[in-house]
């Protein structure tokens, strides 16, 4: 079982196909297609990192990052947006994203991210 | 069509307010003041006339009286006898011409049947018969006479002074003749202006001394209606009788008639006196034209003064207005221009909105597109794929995929920073570079234009951390408003960049028209342009100012009006941004 990722997407297409390619690389993925679920499922599991897309119906992506660093302080949240201003990126660093992408961003790119991350979430589990 | 009759009768309108409000009180007082002098000049002058005829009168009288007064101690003095005595009364002629220069032409004793017996004077006059002289019949009558004057038995003008007296049963008289020129220089004398001159007339209405003008028939009839005796018994002005339209008095009393008589060359003023106890008159007369020249004259300065007066306010009212509309009319086009810049910019917005709209919507698919095509390649991975003849093929479609959704990514990017919408990423930038892109971009304008270009680059200068495309539009509106500056007439445009303690500094400075201080004060407001409609939006340098501040930096201006305008572009070289 490997790193376990979260990915909230409204496209599901986009969701779907990234999440196999993850699984492919040997991460376990899960798939949120609004922050509620988004929510729910970092309740239910074991997730350490979340790739958050910023505009969903409902729950806008900042607004989910907020609440994750409220109620799971210990997960981190990639950010991937194809709407991405500088406004929204330093408003999710100032909430504690770890990274900002934009989309469509190269799989070895968000990758190199993911691996930053858990390079992060080893060291403070020492 | 429509606005141009608006700004007409707005002109005409302030014009005519204009006239209107300056013309009636100028009117009101000129036509007042005017009035009251006149009427009160006339008046003066006609006063000051009385006066001097009034004089004149008093000393015509006086004379006679005088001369009267002489002929009556000669007569009480000496008896019949020594007056009949040629010698003696010769004698007292000599004394009387002596003391009176030539006034005194004669002096001779008349008996009661009219014969001259007594004589001395020039004149052979001894023993003449003066018995059926009309003068001796009325002297003959009264203690003492002043006749007419008459031709008499010597042809000459003349008037007799004598004096009855008596001796024993018979009547005698001591007679004088004045002459008629010292009595009529006395008389000439009264010459006022270049018209004003009197003359004296009997009750018959003729002549006693030459008049110095001619008269009109209406003056010498008036003057044969005139009766001093009955006015002083009437008391009031219906001396002169029926007074026609041409002869009008306008003051009279029991010694002065006064009034003014039409005639061919103008009206004439005319002021009687009575002389000799009413026998005779004394006339003045005058034109009306001579009399009241000064009053005249003022008129007619006072006249082209209120011509050129009223004239100079209406060029003044149509140059006013004039100028005042004017005026209107290019704060009306400059709103109109305003309000169409802010439509334009208004619109401008919306297609950027839409614009950033677009680009954001682009994105998703596109990032589906290149994922799945990420995910083909990744099962292309697999081994029962790779046998295939055709897996290099797909390889390179799929990254070609790949590569193109990059490319489209960075087309919404530019679309994005485009429609200003988005902030866009900051790098570290080298100005320099920035320069000379821009530079190369406007060559062929500059060469167009026949500006010549000189760039002075501080290649030691540090990077700073801003936007390219930000930095890219800054340098573009700048560089680009240098050149429009400059014209089509050619001229020099110089960019220098160095270092400033924390700051790099560029200098953008051209030989163009200058900036006015007017136009200085807004020239970073928004949608503030000198640019005609449609050419500039008026948003380029306020846009610069923007970019500038935001990265912590300062855009400054240095210019003067016909030698040419520096801008300065100052940026910390540690961004100000955190």
């Amino acid at each position: 079982m490997g790193l376990e990722i979260l990915i909230v997407d409204d496209e599901v297409e986009f969701a779907e196909a990234f999440a196999e390619r993850l699984q492919l690389r040997g991460f376990t993925a899960h798939i949120a297609f609004n922050g509620e679920q988004a929510l729910r499922i970092l309740d239910e599991s074991a997730v350490k990192i979340m790739v958050l897309d910023l505009k969903m119906p409902g729950m806008d992506g900042l607004e989910v990052l907020r609440r994750v660093k409220k109620s799971h302080p210990g997960v981190e949240v990639i950010m991937l947006s194809g709407h991405g201003s500088e406004m929204d990126e330093a408003y999710g660093r100032n909430l504690g994203a770890f990274a900002y992408l934009r989309k469509p961003a190269d799989i070895g790119d968000i990758l190199e991210a993911v691996k930053k991350a858990e390079k992060l979430l080893a060291g403070r589990a020492v | 069509m429509m606005e141009k009759h608006y700004y007409t009768s707005l002109t005409r309108n302030m014009t005519l307010i204009v006239i209107v409000v300056s013309f009636t009180p100028l009117i009101l007082i000129a036509g007042l003041i005017g009035y009251y002098f006149e009427t009160s000049y006339r008046e003066k002058v006609m006063e000051h006339l009385h006066e001097l005829v009034e004089k004149h009168q008093q000393l015509i009288n006086s004379f006679l009286d005088e001369k009267l007064s002489y002929i009556k101690v000669l007569a009480d003095s000496y008896t019949y006898d020594e007056l009949t005595d040629e010698i003696f009364l010769q004698n007292k002629l000599v004394i009387l011409q002596n003391a009176y220069s030539g006034v005194f032409v004669d002096l001779g004793v008349v008996n009661s049947a009219g014969v001259q017996i007594s004589y001395a004077g020039s004149l052979k006059l001894l023993n003449a018969d003066y018995s059926k002289a009309e003068w001796f019949r009325e002297a003959i009558k009264r203690d003492y006479y002043l006749t007419d004057v008459f031709l008499g038995l010597r042809r000459t003008p003349h008037f007799i002074i004598s004096v009855k007296k008596r001796r024993g049963d018979t009547e005698w008289l001591l007679r004088a003749t004045i002459d008629f020129v010292a009595f009529n220089s006395l008389v000439e004398q009264i010459h006022i202006g270049k018209t004003g001159s009197a003359f004296i007339v009997n009750s018959a209405g003729e002549l006693q001394t030459r008049p110095g003008v001619e008269l009109a028939p209406n003056i010498t009839s008036l003057l044969s209606r005139i009766s001093w005796a009955r006015m002083a018994g009437a008391g009031n002005a219906e001396a002169v009788g029926s007074s026609s339209d041409e002869v009008k008095t306008s003051s009279s009393g029991s010694n002065v008639i006064s009034g003014i008589v039409k005639s061919r060359n103008g009206n004439i003023i005319y002021i009687l006196m009575p002389l000799k106890s009413g026998e005779w008159t004394l006339a003045y007369l005058q034109d009306q034209a001579d009399a009241f020249a000064e009053v005249n004259r003022a008129r007619v300065i006072a006249l082209a003064i209120f011509i050129f007066g009223c004239l100079a306010i209406v060029l003044v009212a149509l140059f006013i207005s004039g100028k005042v509309v004017g005026q209107i009319k290019r704060a009306d086009l400059e709103k109109e221009m305003m309000n169409e810049q802010v439509i334009e910019a208004g619109k401008l917005a919306s297609i950027g909105e839409l614009a950033a709209g677009i680009a954001h919507e682009i994105n998703n698919p596109v990032a589906i597109m290149v994922e799945e095509a990420g995910w083909m390649e990744d099962l292309l991975e697999e081994q029962e794929l790779q046998q295939s003849k055709n897996v290099d093929e797909f390889s390179r479609s799929l990254k070609q995929i790949g590569i193109q959704g990059v490319r489209c990514k960075e087309i919404t990017h530019k679309l994005l920073s485009f429609a200003r919408k988005t902030d866009p990423v900051q790098h570290e930038i080298q100005v320099n570079d920035t320069i000379e892109e821009i530079l190369s971009l406007c060559g062929e304008r500059s060469k167009f234009n026949n500006i010549r270009v000189q760039t002075e680059l501080d290649r030691r200068l540090p990077l700073i951390s801003a936007s390219p495309t930000e930095m890219q539009q800054v340098f573009m509106n700048l560089i680009n408003n240098a050149i429009d500056a400059i014209g089509s007439g050619g001229g020099l445009l110089e960019i220098r960049s160095r270092v400033e303690g924390d700051k790099v500094v560029v200098d953008i400075a051209d030989t163009g028209h200058g900036i006015s201080k007017s136009v200085m004060a807004r020239i970073f407001d928004p949608f503030f342009t000198t640019k005609p409609v449609g050419k500039g939006t008026g948003l380029g340098l306020s846009i610069c100012y923007g970019i500038i501040k935001k990265l912590g930096g300062n855009l400054t201006v240095d210019s003067s009006v016909g030698l040419g305008t520096t801008f300065h572009v100052n940026i910390p070289i540690h961004g100000g941004k955190s």
